[in-house]
């Protein structure tokens, strides 16, 4: 689960790593003013709240001197279509903007801890070179990255962040203050099971050192710890993948035609593949589980039927632990319920698939049974047409 | 011969008293596995499938003389299940459970490498995988057995569904499987590709292997180089996720494309440099083995 600045600002108060003072997040511009007035005296940055890197450049952040400049900033910015090089289809919609006060910059560093899956643990990651992506800089500048792999029990000692310290050459008087940051950093990443916790630019002020930016992500499969966020609404979440995870369903919104139901995350994946060997494009990514039953099969129709842009339905079951027949009652049960209004290929194999067979073949709907994969995914293209 | 799993496994089975674990352990013994224990903190003194059930790893290991465990216990606590068999001595946890935290699955790992370093063979597969089958001999997971055949190729794979389908492919043109094994679609697992095709690569009942791969991380990469510098035998790697799109998680937690790594592509770049042949359409990969190993006579 991806966090948005602010939420990830909010976590660093948390963990007391320094960020500029906030006048919190603000949906209209009648919120402006007193948003201002808790920022402190200006300058201040006006910054668009959406999960996407490469903000600045395609204007959701701005600096305003003045009220009036930033009452100018936010409104260019509220109700914005972002278009960022991180940004997927027609761009993301800004509905939030976080009011923050300006800072002086004398450095910028950057800073981050990610789970590696090489070193199997977090890893920190430290460049002098701050404000860069880093997967620019890595690409341009491998040599001026740092990388110090974690223990997950034992966190950052001060020894490595004092080292840490000086590989970056921060001035002997701001040591302290640098280490406290990446100790916490550290800290906050074991205690709320980040995916990854950056801090890009860590900037030094005349003040001292400050997150002027801050992202983080969660680990989905430990949010059973942390109650506070599995509660929250995740804004990465179409309309239809929030309906999708209510009913438990993992479903992912693509941008092509057939909708596909299936059995198992990699089978899943296979399937869209092969729709997309055949020469159509899938419309979702669905893996129905292992425990499909006919109420999950429903919900998995209803949600792929929701999609406008669906021209035909593929279901590809392989039958282990589910049974092939139990998932033909439930396409069964789900068309007496849900309105069918395109093509549906079907495909059954493994467990009980002679029964399942049998039960679509004497319901007499209108069903076109495929017996391999390849045979589906063509089957459902032409389908499509 | 086979890899990790035998006729002779004694296998303990964590979590037996729960829905699932019962389910599967039925499934097992009906396959025919040796299953000689459960275990069940708290439950400890009954008998469950006709087996004692234990309330601690190492009383199975002690008494009942298991020497794999079958790990269904929940998420949250499933690290910690781990933990314990390899405080035990279990020589083989295959672990079922998904949605286990990744910083727990870290701990874990180091908890496996200090035990190696200590001189215990201890190994892991899984976690989030359907786990490992050695045809005709022994299951310890959730595959369905009917689809397997004893045979010639050895099978290891990211995903569960996915692993079926190339199981029934071999199955279908009747090359079988030497041993099945599913490594799971986590960030972070017990096993890597590399761990499982350096045994398939020693063992003399596996002639071929198909490795099946997906988006995310960079173990299929690390696979072949593997294969180039130290493998014999040949191997067909299948990559799921080439339509998938960047910086989503498909399914599984592991299967996410970040920063531009991990991508279809750059795997499947990397397998065929190495000399892998890779199977572009799923439904082929079966007879792409049959192709291979035609004329030679099975060992």
């Amino acid at each position: 689960m991806k966090l948005l600045e602010y939420e990830s600002k909010e976590l660093f108060r948390q963990h007391g790593i320094p960020v500029p003072p906030s006048g919190g997040v603000i949906k209209s511009l009648a919120a402006l003013p007193a948003a201002l007035k808790r920022a402190g005296k200006g300058p201040w940055v006006i910054k668009a709240q959406v999960l996407a890197g490469g903000r600045g450049k395609a204007g959701g952040i701005k600096l305003a001197k003045t009220p009036a400049e930033a009452r100018l900033a936010a409104r260019s910015i509220l109700g914005m279509t972002l278009v960022t090089h991180q940004t997927r289809g027609q761009g993301l919609k800004v509905h939030e903007v976080l009011v923050e006060g300006g800072a002086k910059i004398q450095r910028e560093l950057y800073l981050s801890v990610v789970m590696d899956r090489k070193s199997a643990g977090p890893m920190l990651i430290a460049s002098a070179e701050g404000g860069m992506e880093i997967e620019r800089l890595a690409a341009e500048k491998p040599e001026a990255i740092l990388r110090l792999a974690i223990d997950p029990v034992a966190g950052l000692p001060s020894f490595a962040a004092r080292r840490l310290a000086f590989q970056l050459k921060v001035a002997p008087e701001h040591a302290a203050g640098f280490c406290r940051v990446a100790q916490a950093l550290v800290e906050l990443f074991i205690r709320r099971d980040c995916g990854l916790v950056e801090v890009n630019p860590l900037v030094l002020t005349p003040k001292g050192f400050l997150a002027l930016d801050g992202k983080v992500v969660i680990d989905d499969n430990a949010l059973f710890r942390h109650p506070e966020l599995a509660r929250r609404r995740d804004p990465e979440l179409s309309a239809l993948e929030r309906q999708a995870k209510a009913a438990d369903l993992s479903y992912i919104a693509l941008d092509g035609t057939i909708g596909c139901m299936v059995n198992g995350a990699g089978l899943a994946m296979g399937t869209m593949d092969t729709i997309a060997l055949a020469g159509g494009r899938p419309a979702n990514f669905l893996d129905v589980g292992g425990a499909a039953d006919e109420n999950r099969v429903t919900k998995a129709f209803q949600i792929i039927l929701k999609d406008p842009k669906v021209k035909a339905v593929l279901v590809n079951i392989f039958g282990g632990i589910v049974k092939c027949d139990m998932i033909a009652a439930g396409i069964l049960g789900a068309l007496g319920k849900v309105k069918l209004r395109v093509p549906l290929v079907v495909r059954l194999q493994g467990t009980n698939v002679e029964k399942g067979r049998e039960l679509l073949a004497k319901a007499k709907v209108d069903i076109v049974s495929a017996h391999d994969l390849w045979d589906a995914a063509k089957k459902a293209v032409e389908a499509a047409r | 011969m086979s890899i990790l799993l035998s006729r002779e496994s004694r296998i303990l089975v964590q979590n037996i008293t729960g829905g699932t674990g019962t389910f599967h352990s039925r499934q097992c013994i009906e396959y025919g596995s040796n299953i000689v224990a459960g275990v069940t903190p708290g439950r400890g003194g009954e008998v469950h499938l006709g087996r004692p059930v234990f309330n601690t790893v190492g009383e199975a290991v002690r008494q009942a003389g298991a020497d794999v465990s079958l790990v269904f216990v929940p998420a949250p606590a499933a690290a910690d299940a781990v933990l314990e068999c390899v405080d035990a001595g279990v020589a083989l946890i295959v672990c079922i459970t998904e949605g286990i935290p990744v910083l727990d699955m870290a701990r874990v790992k180091r908890a496996l490498a200090a035990a190696h370093k200590a001189g215990f063979g201890v190994r892991m597969i899984g976690p989030n995988c359907p786990g490992v089958i050695t045809p005709g001999a022994c299951k310890a997971g959730i595959m369905p057995g009917y689809i397997h055949q004893a045979g010639r190729v050895g099978i290891v794979s990211r995903s569960g569904t996915l692993t079926y389908e190339a199981v029934y492919q071999t199955t279908q043109q009747g090359l079988g499987q030497s041993t099945v094994v599913g490594i799971g679609g986590d960030p972070i697992s017990g096993s890597s590709f590399t761990d499982i095709l350096e045994l398939f690569e020693k063992d003399p009942a596996t002639e071929a292997v198909v490795m099946i791969g997906e988006i995310g991380g960079s173990a299929e990469e690390d696979a072949a180089r593997f294969y180039r510098e130290r493998m014999s035998k040949p191997v067909f790697g299948f990559i799921a996720g080439r339509s998938a799109p960047p910086g989503r998680r498909m399914g599984h937690a592991g299967a996410i494309v970040e920063g531009g790594s991990g991508t279809h592509e750059s795997k499947v770049k990397a397998l065929r440099e190495a000399g892998i042949t890779v199977v572009e359409n799923l439904g082929d990969i079966g007879a792409a083995v049959a192709k291979r190993l035609a004329g030679k006579a099975a060992v």
